[in-house]
């Protein structure tokens, strides 16, 4: 269930990112790694408490140690405040409007998704793409979303189950295990 | 007399700001620290344990500004010269962390001693039209004892044997250097075939137990994070040793608004900071040490319109010039495993002789490169966002061009010092705090360019002759008419920031005198590698922890550090250049 978008615009950046990083055998693609539910977690951000912008520490756990990835880490006030104004807009607010407006990632999702059109997950790959080629700017913002979405840690809801990682042989978050001098220096 | 807070305020925790907090209350004075970003790295009451915030995570260090700063929050401004107006380019701009701890924990640590040469440009290798080429106030063998010194605080783990351009050491690395990367075995290997000399590259790292700390477990996410396991010294060594005094006290989220002058306006009575709630604050200290980095330094001083006398606070900016050569193998090189760089070679500061007829060609006296690192490691994120979207994407991160199969050289070339190239204050573009943003205006000397010119070449056959497939170079600035000049990349990359407040015994000339106080308030001293004169074509780091060991030890009456050249028949002797 996504947290921010509505289900039919969630189909939509999954389809979306499944035309950025297509599966193909070995490999699971955007969609079935979770990246549109990574975007939705960012968009979501300060749904939750600790809002999730950064996974704590100092271990994952997937090589030992606390697993401490899960427990977000509780914004600083300007942390707040810059991530705020980045994800919902300065909406006219004096403290968000130093430099000037700004334009959320929320209102930059919700036009875009609207452009690409009701129909974006009926019609086919080719349609698609020329759909997002129309909007290069929104295209650039999902893409550079779905490659974290895809291949950051999971904590941030993307990655699921690790499968982009295991897929391109990245061992992830090696703490506190590390490599041994042999991996370190010999040839594989 | 006025009272006082402390002894000393300390603007910036970074190599800087922590060394002299190390050095001053060592010698029992008091200090407060100012640091405007928020604090991740240890708790600051005792033990003062780690925070366990630091950690390998692609998104929260490369993709969020975890360490600061926010481009958002605090944006700087960039363009090559006044014809291109007011600016070109708004948002990062040479971002070095924001947070307890700067910029030291988050780089990767290589850490070189410059050499005699580097002291002595002008008299050694002589003036280029259009640059101030000048020589430092100090020279190498007054340096070496502080060295030597900033090796300890640190810990570095180097190889004195390896390296045929070393200046002499009085003795050898506190720590033997840790394991080697493949991809540098690979690329080093073919180096010698070609007559170069590359060495196992001093670093900042434990490779055993040291000073408390475990040694380097090889996770691969060095530069640009920091070490979740404390492995790297620079600078928690030293701000611990601070705290552990009982007479530091570090406030984070303190944004240092000005120096404050008495009635004389020779004589600094403190500064004063904003709180997180942007409350104004007033800390009283009988001295003032600057340091902020030498970007944010000579912003807080053209700010505070203090020191400024010869009109040279922000000028003569000076970053490396880089050359990257990059080569994609057709086998699989795991740099992503240890420490990023574990190789360097210094071959082109000491130029030969095809090198000074190049530069006379260009129709230049000579020139100099810098020290060459040998690495390669990308992680999976950067890989995929440098990969094109679309039908070929998944297959190629398969294959993995970048992160699995590409060694990289940097030579960190050395940029000559020219008045126009600086640092101001934004005419339009604020901070958060409501202050006008940095601005640099910056464009590089034809000598970075002949040096980048000639050498890149020889770069690319190594990489062939070690197996690459495909090489290219690039470099930072890239070069007009080449890719990249005239997108968001055309401002320099390089973090080794120098020169702002460069110092000198003419106060016409220099803003800091030899001991790095401003000419024109006595009890104000600057910490950082603004200092610098010329830029070497070396890692600033270790440069700037010795000559703050130097310079906080002068400040607090201390006995000038001594050292011995070895003899020429010792062990160490044997292995020190001329
Ligand atoms: C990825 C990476 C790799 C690197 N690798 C190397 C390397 O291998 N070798 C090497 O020699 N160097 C390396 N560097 C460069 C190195 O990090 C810097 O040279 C070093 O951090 C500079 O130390 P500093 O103390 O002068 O300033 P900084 O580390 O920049 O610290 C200055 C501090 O002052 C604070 N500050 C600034 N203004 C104010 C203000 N107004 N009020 C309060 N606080 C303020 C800042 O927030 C900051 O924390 C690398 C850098 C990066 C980013
Ligand atoms: S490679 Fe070593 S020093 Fe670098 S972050 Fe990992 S453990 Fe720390």
């Amino acid at each position: 269930m996504p947290i921010w978008f509505e289900e039919r615009e969630h189909a939509v950046v999954r389809a979306a990112v499944h035309r950025l990083i297509p599966a193909c055998e070995d490999h699971p693609g955007a969609a079935d790694a979770g990246a549109a539910d990574y975007i939705d977690g960012l968009l979501g951000a300060f749904l939750v408490d600790p809002p999730r912008i950064f996974a704590g520490g100092p271990f994952s756990g997937r090589y030992g140690g606390d697993p401490g990835f899960e427990r977000f880490t509780p914004l600083t006030r300007h942390q707040e405040l810059a991530w705020r104004t980045r994800i919902e807009g300065s909406q006219g607010r004096a403290e968000r409007e130093f430099n000037g407006p700004v334009v959320g990632l929320q209102e930059v999702y919700r036009e875009g998704l609207a452009k690409l059109g009701a129909d974006f997950c009926d019609v086919d790959g080719d349609e698609q793409d020329r759909r997002l080629d129309a909007l290069p700017a929104f295209k650039h913002l999902l893409y550079e979303h779905a490659c974290e979405g895809t291949y950051g840690a999971p904590e941030y809801g993307g990655n699921r189950d690790c499968l982009a990682w295991v897929a391109i042989k990245f061992p992830g978050d090696v703490q506190p295990r590390g490599y041994t001098d042999e991996e370190v220096s010999g040839r594989v | 007399m006025m009272t006082t807070d402390c002894d000393a305020v300390i603007v910036g925790t970074g190599p800087g700001g922590s060394t002299v907090a190390d050095v001053l209350t060592a010698a029992g004075w008091s200090v407060i620290m100012l640091e405007k970003g928020a604090n991740h790295l240890l708790a600051l009451e005792s033990p003062y344990e780690g925070l366990g915030r630091i950690t390998n995570d692609e998104i929260k260090f490369m993709r969020r500004w975890f360490l600061g700063p926010d481009p958002f929050l605090e944006p700087r401004t960039f363009r090559r010269s006044d014809a291109d107006g007011e600016r070109l380019l708004t948002g990062e701009v040479n971002n070095l962390p924001s947070t307890v701890g700067g910029g030291g924990f988050h780089a990767d640590g290589k850490l070189p001693r410059f050499r005699d040469v580097d002291f002595k440009a002008a008299s050694e290798l002589g003036p280029i039209d259009g640059a101030d080429v000048v020589d430092w106030p100090v020279d190498y063998d007054e340096m070496e004892p502080y060295y030597a010194a900033a090796e300890r605080i640190i810990g570095v783990a180097g190889d004195h044997t390896g390296n045929p351009f070393a200046a002499w050491r009085s003795g050898p690395y506190p720590m033997p250097p840790g394991p080697d990367m493949y991809c540098a075995i690979v690329t080093s290997e073919a180096a010698v075939e070609r007559g170069l000399h590359p060495y196992r590259a001093p670093t900042g790292v434990n490779s055993v137990e040291y000073d408390g700390r475990p040694a380097c477990n090889n996770c691969g996410f060095c530069a640009y994070f920091g070490c979740p396991i404390e492995a790297k010294g620079d600078p928690i060594a030293p701000l611990r040793n601070a705290l552990r005094t009982g007479r530091c006290e570090v406030r984070p989220e303190s944004y240092v608004v000005r120096v404050d002058l008495d009635g004389t306006s020779r004589t600094a009575q403190g500064v004063t900071y904003l709180d997180v709630d942007g409350m104004e604050h007033v800390v009283r200290a009988r001295n003032v040490v600057i340091a902020a980095g030498a970007f944010e330094t000579p912003r807080l001083l053209l700010r505070s319109e203090v020191g400024n006398s010869s009109g040279n606070v922000g000028r003569y900016l000076m970053y490396h010039f880089q050359t990257y050569t990059l080569g994609l193998f057709p086998f699989r090189l795991h740099a992503y495993r240890g420490r990023a760089v574990t190789h360097l070679h210094d071959d082109f500061l000491a130029p030969d002789a095809a090198a000074l007829a190049a530069a006379r060609d260009a129709g230049l006296p000579y020139f100099r490169g810098g020290i060459v690192e040998h690495g390669g490691a990308a992680h999976p994120m950067m890989e995929a966002v440098h990969t094109p979207a679309g039908a070929h994407h998944s297959r190629t991160m398969l294959q993995s061009p970048m992160r699995d199969r590409m060694a990289a050289f940097t030579m960190q070339g050395e940029d000559l010092p020219q008045r126009t190239n600086r640092i101001d204050l934004d005419p339009a573009i604020r901070d958060v705090w409501g202050f006008p943003a940095g601005r640099v205006t910056y464009q590089p000397h034809r000598h970075e360019i002949a040096a980048s010119r000639h050498w890149a070449p020889l770069l690319e056959t190594v990489m062939k002759d070690a197996g690459a497939t495909h090489t290219f170079s690039v470099t930072s600035p890239p070069l007009a008419g080449e890719p990249g000049a005239d997108t968001p990349f055309m401002a320099s990359v390089s973090r080794h920031i120098m020169g702002t407040t460069r110092m000198g015994s003419d106060p016409r000339t220099t803003v800091c005198d030899p001991w790095q106080r401003l000419h024109d308030v006595e009890n104000v001293m600057v910490a950082d590698s603004s200092v610098f004169p010329t830029s070497a074509g070396y890692g600033p780091t270790l440069t700037i922890v010795a000559l703050a060991v130097r310079a906080a030890r002068a400040l607090a009456g201390l006995e000038p550090l001594r050292s011995q050249r070895p003899a020429p028949d010792t062990e160490l002797g044997r292995f020190s250049a001329v």
